[in-house]
Parts: C-alpha cells; structure tokens; sequence
C-alpha cells in the first residue's frame, strides 16, 4: 500500500510529469495538515493536569470530560439541533431540487438558485449579527427562547449543502423508469414514492450527513444565536478556551474529532461505491 | 371544449404551480433566516444607535456609516480618519491576501503531486486532504494554538534542536493569525487545483519539452494558464472565509489583534453601537461580492477559451 502511495517504481529517465521540489513541498503540506491534530489527539491522552508537560498515558481526562454536567448538556444539545436541522434541511432541499430539476427553464428558476445558494456566499459573522438584531426582537415580542431559534438558523444554512448532492443526484437520473411507471397506470405520488425516491436515496443520505456535520460544526452562527444557557458543544469549547486550558478540552476535541473522522469516512466510501 | 393547445398549456402552469410549492418551504426558510435579517440589518445601519445597545427605532442616522471611516473628536467636534477602524480593516484584507498567497504557494505543488499519483491511489490522497477539511473549525484552530504556544510542539522542538534558546512568542500576534489561517483554509485552496490539474492534459506538457522549454518554462506557460480557472477558485475559496474570519482570530489573536469580524463583534458587545455593526457587516459583505463578481468575470471569460 505505501508502496503504491508513492510510486517508487523504476522512472523513465525524464519523467515529463516531475516538477522539482513539488514532491518535498506536497508532503510537507500533509505533514502540516495533519501534525497539529495529531498533537491534540495525543496530549488528550495526557496524564498531566497542565498542557505543558506530558506526564504519561492516562484516560482520566476523558473521563472527566464525560462526568462534566456542562459538557454532557452541551453534547446532546449539539445533537438535537444537528438532527432537527439536519432532517428539515433535507426534507426542505429535496423538495426544492425536484422543483428545480429535470424541468425547462421557466420564470424565477434562477432566482430558486440564487436564493437557495445565498446562504454559502454570506460571511459567516455577517449572518450571525443579523441573525442576532432580528431575534433578540422576536425573543421579546414573543418570550420565547427556546431552541427553535437555533434549529432554524441551522436549518436555514444547511438548505444550501443539502441540496448539492440530491440535485446532482436528480440531474443523473434517467427519467425513463418513472415514465414507464406512470405508463402502468401508477398514480404521482406512487411513481414518487416506489421509483424516484428509492433512486433518489443516495443522494439524501449524502445530503443529510453533509447537513449534519455542518450543523454540528457550527461556531458562529450559534455563538450570536443562543440564548443564556444554550451552548452547544463547539461554543462551549470556544468559552473554554477563553480560560486556563485543561487537557479536558483536547479530550473532547479528541472525541469531536473521533466523530467527524467516522462520518467523512462512511459519506467517502458510499460515494466510491455509487462510482 | 377546450384545444389541445389549452389543456397543454393549462398542464404546463399547473406543472409550474406545482413546483413553485414544492420549493416554498425551502424558500421561505432561507428568507426568513438568512436574507431577511440582511435586510433589517440594512435598515438597522441607517438608524440612530440606542444607549444600551439596540438602535432608536425611526430615528434616521447616517452616523454608523460616518464612522466605518470618520470618527469624532469628544472634545471639538471635528471629524478625522477613523485609524482604529481603518487599520483592522487594512489588516484584513493583508492577512487574507497574504493567507491566500501562503496557501496558493502550498496547495499548488499538493494538487500537482495528487494529479501525478496513479490513478487509483489519488482517492487516497484526495481523502487524506478531505479529512482535516471536515473536521470542526474551532477543533483546527484550537490545534494550531497547541502547536505555536510558547511550551508548544514547534517552540519546544527549535529549543531540542538549539535553534533558539528562548520560546519564540506567536500567540497573539499577526503570525499566529496568519499560522492558523493558512493551516485551516489550505483544503479549500488544494481541492479545486486538483480538480482543474487532474483534467490537465501532459500531451501538451510533453509538446512543450519537444519543443525544447525547461521545466520551469512548461510549468509557467503551459502549466500554470491552463489550470488557472482552478488557482482563481481556489484563491476566492481561501480569500473570502480569510476576509470574514472571526474564530480563528478570536482565539490566536487574542484581544488585540482584531479582524473585521472582531470588529464587527465588538459593536454588538461592549461596544453597544449596533448601527456600526451593521454597517461593518454590510461592508464586509461588499468585499466580498467584488471578490466574487471577479471570479464569476472571470470564469466566463476563461470558459470560453477552454471550452
């Protein structure tokens, strides 16, 4: 396998692909991303209570990271708001890419690309702000401050990533097996329900995952949008970080981490296999 | 009796109709979360800033427009260049200029190594750039922060070395921005270069060396102006999360070394002038829709020559 990586077989005398340094350049960027999370991984490992010094192999800082009352409610706030904003993402950027696809061009499609795509081209923090003027109205107007503040805000800046993959999806989709369905007589939503859906399901998934990591990953947006008591598990870190840092935070960065890691890996590998 | 022509177009807005619903939840979600605020924020920047924070509502001000570039003397009254918030703005386009060309400089020979691999194990490379790209932004940052710390990997490994005797001090300054901004945006620069690299074609590599051109000389005129629709996406893809950043220099630049997304905090914070703050936005937002009206110029023109 790491022979393979690297090509070490007998080279023709002038390789015309070679760019000298490019090599040594290339690993050093893999060397770089990679050194740094690394490092984090390791200290979360550490039995030392500074970051300074390593002080032998322990586990206890996950095991305080996983008794730690603030940490468990942030985690599974985290959670909620990822899977909410997730599933209505989907629901909502599945309808909008049948609406969008497949179909000649007729007055305001370009305007649904636009408006739907809007939220990836926006600063982050810009959002965020404007998110927080018009809540903290809505928060008076109406006494509620509950997580649906939140849900929503996720849900609106994951439309975009969970159209991507269905629309793709879709635009691939031979149209033929649901013409032939409707030629046996099924009725529309059968036709959508047994033929377009079922094809339809790798993209969902995939845009599902998409939405949820972006969800969970999410800094900003969150950090302008909760209320008191709200955190979810990167704003807590990020309150954290503020203070004198334990290796508690490594540890449950090192777990965070652990998480995406998995997911990136499963979406890759059912990507290759549709492929 | 209606003609076929009727019924046909009848189906056809019926066909429209339904479309336009089925695209109304995701419409009206993004409107109501992401553009909309935009717009009260637009009209938040033209008020009169309250004195708790909040602005007085109605009251019209241009004076959080003055002040993105004018401030006001407490004691005369005179107005003079706002240098406070003219240099974070200048620091802001530096950092994020220089983060694109650190990552161009990197990414480049990245992207050309994976195209160059065998076929089968570029997935393998392309994953392993992938991976840091998904992982938490905050996470990124905060591993920078271990590695660039005065007891960190890098300070720690120069003094093993005997390169230095004391810790170099990174953190909160410019470098550590500027450290963490190249580290976490360089999947975006290497993904689209690769994209637009794996499809360069070596047969004209190869015409370029018969033609008896150096390396250097294949890679600058026939290397470099065909992947240039990759280095420009690249390049808007690194520059505009750089431009708006707010994590990264929260965390490694410490209090002192704002960002214009600092900046733009700071005024909803202890700043309490909410009409600022939504001009900084609304300017922010403006660099970057020039950035990006560049890029889409850009791309049509050299789509057309490429096919």
């Amino acid at each position: 396998m790491a022979r393979a990586l690297f090509d070490f077989r007998a080279r023709p005398r002038f390789d015309i692909r070679a760019q000298p340094g490019f090599g040594v350049l290339a690993l050093f960027t893999f060397a770089l991303l990679y050194l740094p999370i690394i490092t984090l991984v390791v200290y979360a490992f550490n039995a030392s209570d500074s970051l300074s010094s390593w002080g032998g192999f322990s586990l206890h800082w996950f095991a305080a990271a996983a008794q730690n009352q603030a940490v468990q409610d942030a985690a599974w706030r985290s959670l909620i708001i990822a899977v909410s904003a997730a599933t209505m993402a989907t629901i909502a950027a599945t309808m909008a890419a049948i609406a969008t696809t497949r179909t000649p061009p007729y007055p305001g499609l370009s305007v649904k690309y636009a408006f739907i795509n809007l939220p990836l081209m926006v600063p982050e923090i810009v959002t965020a702000v404007a998110l927080l003027i018009v809540f903290a109205k809505v928060k008076v107007w109406t006494g509620y401050t509950g997580l649906g503040y939140l849900i929503l805000a996720h849900t609106a800046f994951c439309i975009p990533f969970a159209y991507l993959p269905i629309r793709a999806r879709l635009e691939g989709m031979d149209q033929s097996l649901e013409r032939a369905a409707a030629d046996l007589y099924a009725p529309p939503w059968q036709v959508f329900r047994r033929v377009t859906l079922p094809l339809l399901r790798p993209g969902i998934i995939a845009g599902f995952m998409l939405a949820f990591v972006i969800s969970l990953d999410d800094v900003v947006i969150s950090e302008f949008v909760k209320s008191g008591g709200q955190d979810t598990l990167p704003t807590y870190m990020l309150g954290q970080l503020r203070r004198a840092v334990t290796p508690e935070i490594n540890a449950i960065a090192a777990a965070f981490l652990v998480l995406s890691v998995a997911l990136v890996t499963v979406f890759f590998f059912i990507n290759r296999k549709k492929a | 009796m209606a003609s076929a022509a009727e019924i046909a177009r009848r189906d056809e807005q019926g066909k429209i109709r339904s479309r336009w619903l089925l695209s109304a939840p995701a419409l009206v979600i993004v409107f109501i979360a992401s553009i909309g605020p935009l717009f009260v924020m637009l009209a938040y920047s033209f008020m009169a800033k309250g004195d708790y924070g909040d602005v007085k509502p109605g009251e019209f001000s241009l004076d959080g427009w003055f002040s993105v570039f004018l401030q006001r003397d407490i004691f005369d009254d005179t107005l003079s260049l706002a240098d406070a918030h003219l240099s974070i703005l200048w620091r802001s386009v530096r950092l994020s200029v220089i983060t694109t060309v650190l990552t161009l400089a990197l990414g480049f020979p990245t992207a050309y190594f994976i195209a160059t691999r065998l076929r089968h194990t570029r997935e393998i490379w392309v994953f392993l750039v992938t991976i840091p790209f998904w992982t938490n932004l905050l996470i990124r940052t905060f591993a920078m922060q271990q590695v660039i710390r005065n007891e960190g990997v890098l300070n720690t490994l120069l003094m093993w070395l005997g390169v230095i005797n004391e810790p170099i001090p990174i953190m909160y300054t410019d470098w550590a921005i500027l450290f963490g901004m190249v580290y976490v945006y360089l999947p975006l620069m290497v993904l689209p270069l690769y994209a637009s690299l794996e499809k360069l074609d070596f047969r004209l590599v190869e015409a370029g060396y018969d033609l008896y051109a150096g390396r250097l000389a294949v890679l600058r005129r026939i290397i470099l102006p065909l992947v240039k629709p990759g280095i420009v996406a690249g390049s808007i893809l690194v520059f505009i999360p750089s431009l708006g950043a707010y994590v990264i220099p929260r965390v490694l630049g410490g209090g002192k070394n704002l960002m214009l997304g600092n900046l733009i905090e700071l005024q909803f914070g202890a700043g309490r002038n909410w009409p600022l703050g939504a001009a900084l936005s609304i300017t922010l937002m403006v660099l970057v829709m020039v950035a990006m009206l560049f890029y889409v110029r850009n791309a049509a023109r050299s789509g057309g020559g490429h096919g």
